[in-house]
């Protein structure tokens, strides 16, 4: 069995599976945030049960329009801090946690082997520790809360070996584009995205979540990574005592639907085109697109090795006039951790607004959101029509180094040409 | 189980931004949400979708956000039931979980066109394109989720188990 499988069989009390089989797991963390989150509460109050199974095991994240950017949100957010208080579930609030997906491994709540639902598409990113993970919607989050069980479909999966060393300013984001383009946004569709290799047992954590968080923009199930000792690393910050999940691996006979080889030796920064996510196109093919806004942040790309990347290309340089360039934390700790490093005086410097841990622009649901024919060059994970704001706004998605230097120019840019 | 509508098509990859915009999930009463169903490609859909229709779409329909904003407001403008040559996973969970019935059918998006009259038999996976009197088999749904549909959604089938114990 290969590691998805391993964890499902686990999970269900099996000792084999096979894709196609239908288990009934047992959860071992849930999570919402604060735009399924009351939705998720409104079913699970239908339910008839009073108490959620496991208050340790579910989590509440407020992240997606914080602080609350109208009455409506406001309200919503106070019923999530009731329904927490009332169930004892930790919620993090403004000010404490983050973007859902930052704040999971930071807190401690993603470990290799787990099996973790969250009411949120980008679930699937905590696959880079090793975990199944995958998302969910707000009434089956509601059922979990109730039961602590789900039922998956095992996934086929498809195996992606990639070799090779990237070029400088060339990063997992510009790798994720790549695959996207070359399979589309539904060649993984139900499936499970196996990340291996030399390349990625070289790859940071960051990176690794970078791969996984965009597994889902394939159509994937869940996108993995085996643990290593760099997930050991990560884990022994974050966790005193780990649970028992096992440290499951691929055996070498392990089944896939698919292998696919890619090596990144040669691989240019990449660029997700409108509005599609698998229009995607090397750096050199784009030509001339000049942008009016530029975004770093989200799940994808708002970690503090996004930050840093930008930060040595903007350091003692200016934004270019009448460009606007947003720099979003994923969580708190980034934040601080940027401020420590001094990345963020680099960022208000080059004349960036920096913005507290939110998912802010990337889902157009405040902040930064874009007029009727404004272009956005975004280092997030969606380029749909009207996600950013305005329908006939464009995005285009891109590292958090192409972003940076984009922003530099105003147009579209080559960070690997900038440094005079 | 059977759903009977006029057809209004859309196409490729139709992802839940435009089916409900970000903009408008702080919306909780799914009456609101069903006045901005599909606004992202058709602001008129909720006055079409008003007297019951039924949703066709080609590979991928509801891609990205795992949004169950999208299926609530396509289920209360009007739509009966979706029917595409294939889903996103979280998308067709959520509907199944809300009680909007999904199907999958190979060869659907080129054998119907818009406002062509036609009914879905869910047990069967028979689809009948009235219009033009041609059949399609579709996918049928496993007995456990066909439960789910009849129960009318997941918490309505869970409150059910759970007072048998």
């Amino acid at each position: 069995m290969n590691i998805t499988e391993k964890i499902l069989a686990k999970a269900s009390g099996k000792s084999t599976v096979q894709p196609g089989d239908i288990v009934e797991a047992n959860v071992n963390v849930v999570m919402v945030h604060d735009l399924t989150g009351p939705l998720a509460i409104e079913a699970f109050k239908k339910i008839g049960v009073n108490k959620v199974w496991d208050n340790k095991k579910a989590v509440i994240i407020l992240d997606h329009q914080i602080p609350a950017e109208s009455v409506k949100m406001a309200e919503l957010h106070k019923m999530l801090r009731k329904f927490a208080k009332e169930q004892n579930i930790r919620l993090y609030d403004v000010g404490e946690g983050g973007i859902c997906h930052q704040v999971m491994p930071e807190k401690g709540y993603v470990e290799p082997g787990a099996v973790i639902v969250g009411a949120d598409s980008h679930t699937c990113t905590y696959g880079a520790f090793g975990a199944f993970a995958t998302g969910i919607g707000s009434t089956e989050a509601a059922a979990v809360f109730a039961t602590g069980k789900i039922w998956l479909k095992v996934p086929a999966s498809i195996k992606f070996n990639v070799e090779g060393k990237f070029q400088k300013y060339v990063t997992p984001k510009d790798l994720i584009l790549n695959i996207i383009g070359k399979v589309s946004v539904d060649g993984a569709t139900y499936k499970s995205a196996e990340f291996t290799g030399a390349t990625i047992r070289k790859m940071s954590i960051a990176g690794r979540m970078t791969l996984c968080n965009m597994a889902v923009e394939m159509g994937a199930k869940n996108g993995i990574v085996e643990p290593d000792e760099k997930t050991a690393e990560y884990l022994s910050s974050k966790i005193s005592k780990t649970s028992d999940y096992g440290w499951l691996k691929s055996d070498a006979e392990a089944k896939y639907e698919k292998n696919i080889d890619v090596n990144v030796n040669d691989l240019e920064p990449q660029v997700a085109c409108p509005n599609s996510v698998d229009n995607v196109k090397s750096i050199s093919e784009v030509g001339n697109v000049e942008i009016n806004q530029a975004f770093i942040g989200s799940c994808t790309n708002g970690r503090i090795e996004d930050l840093r990347v930008a930060a040595q290309i903007l350091k003692g340089k200016k934004v270019k006039q009448g460009i606007r360039l947003l720099i979003i934390p994923a969580s708190q700790e980034v934040y601080s951790q940027a401020i420590k490093e001094g990345l963020i005086e680099v960022f208000t410097d080059a004349g960036a607004l920096v913005c507290g841990a939110t998912c802010g622009p990337c889902l157009g649901g405040h902040i930064g959101l874009l007029a009727s024919g404004e272009v956005c060059v975004s280092t997030s994970n969606r380029n749909f029509i009207g996600r950013m704001g305005s329908p006939e706004a464009e995005v285009y998605l891109a590292s958090p180094a192409t972003v940076a230097a984009s922003a530099l120019t105003g147009k579209l840019t080559d960070p690997r040409k900038l440094e005079a | 189980m059977k759903a009977k509508g006029k057809i209004i098509k859309f196409g490729k990859n139709i992802d839940t931004d435009v089916i409900l915009p970000g903009k408008w999930l702080s919306l909780i009463d799914p009456k609101d949400l069903a006045k901005h169903a599909m606004e992202g490609l058709d602001p008129a859909f909720p006055e079409k979708a008003k007297k019951g229709v039924l949703v066709v779409g080609d590979r991928n329909f509801g891609c990205g956000s795992s949004r169950e904003q999208a299926p609530l407001a396509l289920k209360h403008a009007g739509v009966q039931c979706v029917i595409a040559e294939s889903f996103a996973r979280i998308f067709f969970r959520n509907s199944i979980n809300i009680g909007l019935p999904v199907i999958e059918c190979k060869g659907i998006a080129n054998a119907v066109k818009d406002g062509d009259e036609v009914t879905v038999d869910l047990e069967t996976g028979k689809i009948t394109n009235i219009t033009t009197n041609q059949s399609l088999q579709g996918t049928k749904l496993p007995p456990f989720i066909m439960e789910i549909l009849m129960d009318g959604g997941l918490i309505e089938n869970l409150r059910k188990k759970m007072n048998k114990k």
